[in-house]
């Protein structure tokens, strides 16, 4: 498996780091009830085809990236900087 | 025998070898089976299950029947091709899977039952008693069965790993892909070329015709010298491509050096790890056999490896040979045997509409019905029409067929796709992205095909990687119809062998069909067809065709099983070269790494770290004796010890110590400058993730410390929060763990030793506080912390100044009654006061658990807040963190019980995660989990050790046990 990542260029799966969906950037407010926490830390869905999750590019660059793939084709289809994307920043 | 004239082998170069005990001589150039057929060797192994005399089938790595063992100095390899290994001089084999001599094998009495030993024989017999499983049944069926087997001894040999990247691959080098291979190297492409053998050329060395009206073999060389000649090629021979993955990656295996003697520097094998995002497969294809009865005896050869062995090694592979085929490719044996002077009985041809032109003896609608010679074939009986008759023979040729070498395309789980015309499965296009089958691997069976098609694949190829391909001429060639009919198997009275490795017979797959396994993938696992080293490569397509027909259906109804990699087994130790010994883990060394050694500590491995565990003195038989001294002399004196290990992050930016509140349960911003804080950082599902100190070096300039275990991890969630929660914020940061050189210097002499080399002494620096400092002209960081409980300093210097600065510190601490002291007395002297580590903060304990609830700041948000708030996080029911303390040996991985309970799951009150003998205080220290644990200092818990038989009473008390006021580190 081989990652394009967007600052290094196409490398080895072993240079990544994988993490887990990307429901993980959705961090809910402090003051969110229980259950968004659950589904926060806890609650995923199991797609077969396209799906979104977190590597880090830990042999690299150091940056967080969303991995767009299809879980049953294996074809990634895009890799976004996390650091790049709607939300980061405050 | 071998023949004069013919062949690839060099004729001048003779290699000794050995087989059995006996010695007999090959050439350069020989595989050891083409050495044994030249020598009259027939009988070579024993079939698996049946013990039955197996010759040698194929001329490839699809071998099923000739598995040997390799001998070396130091090591056996099993299961080793004969068609594979190359001989050289020296060579030390031996045949496998009998029990006394190959000719006279005792198990070879398993043929005799085996009308009992058919599919299902064992599931349905040793059920019962079922205690006699494990002790009898499978040990003695274990001891019959199997192949090969190891020496029992470490693998000493050399192995090697490689990447290699490449515009295009190119794997196989019969004639498409040479000519692939070719008409991308010319057009600049960067081809890596892999084939299984030590020569190019695939079967046009096999089949030895002509093309553009000079030999093969010419013109092979030619385009091998061009190649060769081309900085954009890289020629990897003796290399299987085993596996096709991910995004253009592919796995192959090298041989290097099994066909030499062996040298240390040699490797035996090498992994490689081929990138290339076009791919062509250009594998060929592998003959199948017919399912006669009787089709197994030594002798009975598939038809394309008699020529091979006749055109590549000089060999005849029998002085009388038949012919059993519905091919017309099978009829070339004939003429070439008759060319090379060998005498052909009779071609046998199923097919009534065959044409007759060979000047042999031709049966058309005729099988091979039964066949003799028990460690060797003498004769076969011939079944035509009504009427039956024998002929004697010693070798007989068969061809039912062939089959595309597609099983790279579908290594991605797509199966292949029938096709009626060819009476073969066929590569689905796609089904490996970027990987296009060319030539007989995609069912186009002529020589004139082949080379075509290798051209339009690599043409296809240059266009997608955006290169213009030049004009490269197609040679004339061989370019006849693929003449055949489908014949799966011959009715008759004998056993008909489809899977020789596993010893499956057609009787065996229609009964599991009889039995309800009808489908493909339970036939499979029922008779265990396609299950051996050559895992279906010569039996998939006729086992299946056998169960279609026992199940009324046609073959595309009943379906394929799919191949997985890898395509011929991979040695584990090709696939773990270098990480054998020392090489399974990098080793990271303290810049006091050699001042320790000299000192002879023995060193503790903590993570890929080597720290000092004590530093033994003369007299002392113990590390424990070691240990205390080490202990008295921080407490009494003064001990330095090297901390560099700690992970070290530098935080910079307008928003360090905001996001320091973040990711802290505590707050950071307030710090003033020159001060140090402990801090606790949870997970963001509220589990303590780390602690350590952080400093604040200046006013936008901090300096964070984690645990040594937790560096790597830290950094990588500092890195999360940031990136994904506060990419605006004016922050930068950046791991210096091994920038800096950093010792602990501990005691009531700390602060006197450091005065002694500081420029400038340290003054009145606060406990808590850091400051600038100079040792030597160089600059220095000092840090007044303690993680012993004494008035304490940490030191750092940068990273070249290590091992000098520790030298000295450690000259200087001896003349003052210190010296260094290690993990064990560091750990020691932190259970002492109540310190944690990662024993305790094991990943399932919140700040609560360990007493730390009030860390958590009510003022601000930091991760994992909200989710340590859950029930059932915090409370009387949790476990807590105790302090232990015992009259004798206590042990971490103990649990507690209330004494009186009887010591049951139901009962277990909590466990330990560090202990101690506490010299300083006489007496038996740990750390514990205890449920609801800090409303119960005081009583007395039972602690029970089953694995080192301990059983002790323990007072329950807080966990800070020396100096809990704090008075000697504020001193």
């Amino acid at each position: 498996m081989r990652l394009t990542c967007p600052l290094c260029g196409p490398r080895d799966r072993r240079e990544f780091y994988y993490y887990g969906a990307e429901d993980y950037l959705n961090r809910p407010d402090a003051g969110a009830p229980g259950s968004a926490w659950d589904d926060y830390l806890h609650n995923r869905d199991n797609p077969a085809g396209m799906t979104r999750d977190l590597w880090y590019h830990e042999q690299g660059c150091a940056q967080w990236l969303i991995v767009t793939r299809n879980t049953v084709t294996h074809a990634v289809t895009a890799v976004d900087l996390v650091a790049g994307r709607q939300g980061a920043a405050t | 025998m071998r023949i004069d004239g013919k062949g690839i082998i060099d004729r001048t170069r003779q290699a000794r070898f050995r087989f059995d005990g006996r010695d007999y001589q090959g050439f350069k150039g020989d595989t050891l089976a083409s050495a044994l057929l030249a020598n009259g060797v027939r009988l070579v192994g024993r079939s698996f299950k049946y013990h039955r005399p197996r010759g040698i089938l194929t001329a490839g790595s699809e071998e099923p029947n000739a598995l040997v063992e390799v001998i070396g100095k130091t090591n056996r390899t099993p299961n080793v091709r004969a068609t594979v290994q190359e001989v050289f001089d020296g060579l030390e084999t031996r045949s496998q899977n009998r029990m006394g001599s190959l000719k006279h094998d005792l198990l070879a009495v398993n043929d005799l039952f085996a009308p009992f030993l058919s599919a299902g024989f064992y599931y349905k017999t040793f059920m019962w008693p079922r205690a006699f499983w494990e002790k009898l049944y499978e040990p003695a069926i274990r001891r019959a069965a199997g192949l090969g087997s190891l020496s029992g001894r470490h693998d000493e040999g050399a192995y090697e790993k490689a990447w290699a990247h490449a515009d295009l691959l190119v794997i196989g080098a019969g004639p498409a892909g040479l000519m692939a291979a070719l008409v991308a190297a010319r057009a600049g492409a960067d081809v890596v070329l892999a084939d299984e053998n030590p020569v190019l050329g695939g079967r046009l060395i096999a089949e030895g015709g002509t093309l553009g009206g000079e030999p093969a073999a010419v013109w092979v060389a030619g385009v091998e010298a061009e190649l060769r000649s081309l900085p954009n090629v890289r020629i990897l021979t003796r290399t299987t491509v085993t596996g096709a993955y991910d995004d253009g990656t592919y796995g192959a295996l090298e041989r290097v050096g099994l066909h030499k003697p062996a040298r240390p520097d040699l490797p035996r094998e090498c992994f490689w790890r081929i990138v290339a995002p076009r791919a062509i497969l250009a594998a060929g294809a592998l003959e199948r056999p017919i399912a006669f009865p009787m089709n197994d005896r030594p002798g009975i050869m598939m038809a394309g490896a008699v020529r091979s062995y006749l055109n590549r090694f000089g060999v005849a592979a029998g002085k009388r040979v038949t012919i059993f085929a519905s091919t017309d490719s099978a009829r070339a044996t004939a003429r070439d045997l008759v060319a090379a002077g060998v005498q052909v009985a009779a071609i046998i041809d199923p097919r009534p509409d065959a044409s007759v032109v060979e000047e042999v003896p031709v049966h058309l609608g005729a099988e091979v019905i039964d066949t003799r010679g028990r460690h060797g074939l003498r004769s076969i009986t011939v079944r035509k029409g009504a009427e039956s008759f024998e002929i004697e023979t010693d070798c007989l040729a068969m061809s039912g067929g062939w089959n595309p070498t597609l099983h790279l395309t579908s290594h991605m789980n797509v199966r292949p796709r029938w096709s009626e015309d060819l009476a073969a499965f066929v590569p689905v296009e796609g089904a490996v992205p970027g990987l296009f089958a060319a030539g007989a691997a995609n069912g186009t069976m002529s020589t004139h095909g082949a080379l075509t098609a290798g051209k339009a694949a690599a043409e296809a190829a240059l266009s997608a990687l955006g290169r213009v391909a030049g004009t490269v001429a197609v040679p004339a060639a061989e370019d006849a119809p693929y003449g055949h009919r489908a014949i799966w198997s011959v009715e008759g009275r004998g056993r008909a062998w489809l899977d020789f490795a596993n010893d499956v017979t057609t009787k065996d797959i229609r009964q599991a069909a009889k039995e309800s396994y009808a489908s493909v993938e339970h036939m499979k696992r029922y008779t265990t067809q396609g299950m051996a080293p050559d895992q279906g490569k010569n039996s998939n397509v006729g086992a299946l065709a056998v169960l279609a027909d026992a199940t009324g259906r046609g073959i595309p109804e009943t379906g394929t099983t799919t191949f997985r990699p890898p395509y011929t087994p991979v040695s584990i130790a090709a696939m773990g070269a270098g990480g054998r010994g020392a090489g399974f883990a990098p080793q990271r060394f303290l810049t006091s790494d050699q001042a320790s050694r000299d000192r002879g500590a023995p060193m503790i491995e903590t993570g890929l770290w080597y720290r000092p565990g004590y530093f033994p003195k003369r007299g002392e038989a113990t590390w424990k004796e070691a240990c205390d001294r080490e202990v008295a002399m921080v407490r009494q004196a003064v001990g330095v010890t090297d901390v560099s290990t700690l992970g070290k992050i530098d935080i910079q930016g307008k928003d360090a110590g905001r996001f320091l509140d973040f990711v802290y349960t505590n707050t950071f911003s307030t710090l003033p400058v020159g001060r140090v804080r402990y801090g606790l950082m949870l997970r963001e599902d509220g589990m303590v993730l780390d602690d350590g100190t952080s400093a604040r070096l200046g006013e936008t300039h901090y300096l964070m410390t984690t645990t040594t275990a937790a560096a790597g991890l830290v950094m990588r969630h500092l890195d999360f929060v940031q990136q994904a929660f506060c990419a605006d914020w004016d922050l930068r940061f950046i791991s210096v763990t091994e920038s800096w050189a950093q010792f602990a210097v501990a005691g009531p002499k700390a602060r006197a030793l450091l005065d002694s080399l500081l420029e400038m002494p340290i003054g009145d620096l606060p406990f808590m506080a850091c400051a600038a400092a100079r040792v030597g002209g160089v600059e220095a960081r000092l840090f007044r912390i303690s993680f012993s409980g004494e008035e304490g300093f940490e030191i750092a210097v940068p990273t070249r100044y290590g091992e000098a600065l520790f030298r000295d510190l450690l000259a200087r601490a001896e003349t003052m009654g210190g010296g260094p002291y290690g993990m064990e007395a560091l750990n020691v002297l932190r259970i002492e006061k109540g310190f944690i580590t990662h024993a305790e903060i094991h990943g399932r304990i919140t700040a609560f658990d360990i007493g730390m609830e009030k860390m958590v700041s009510a003022k601000k948000d930091c991760i994992g807040k909200a989710a340590a708030q859950r029930p059932g996080l915090w409370g009387p029911e949790r476990e807590q963190l105790v302090g232990l303390k015992a009259t004798g040996p206590i042990s971490a991985g103990a649990h507690l019980f209330r004494p009186g309970f009887a010591v049951e799951r139901e009962n277990d009150q909590g466990y330990v995660t560090s202990v101690c003998w506490s010299p300083t205080l006489g007496a038996w220290l740990g750390q514990a989990f205890l449920k609801d644990g800090r409303a119960r200092h005081g009583e007395t818990i039972r602690l029970v050790d089953h694995l080192r038989d301990i059983d002790m009473a323990c007072e329950v008390c807080d966990p800070v046990f020396f100096d809990p006021e704090g008075g000697r580190m504020r001193a």
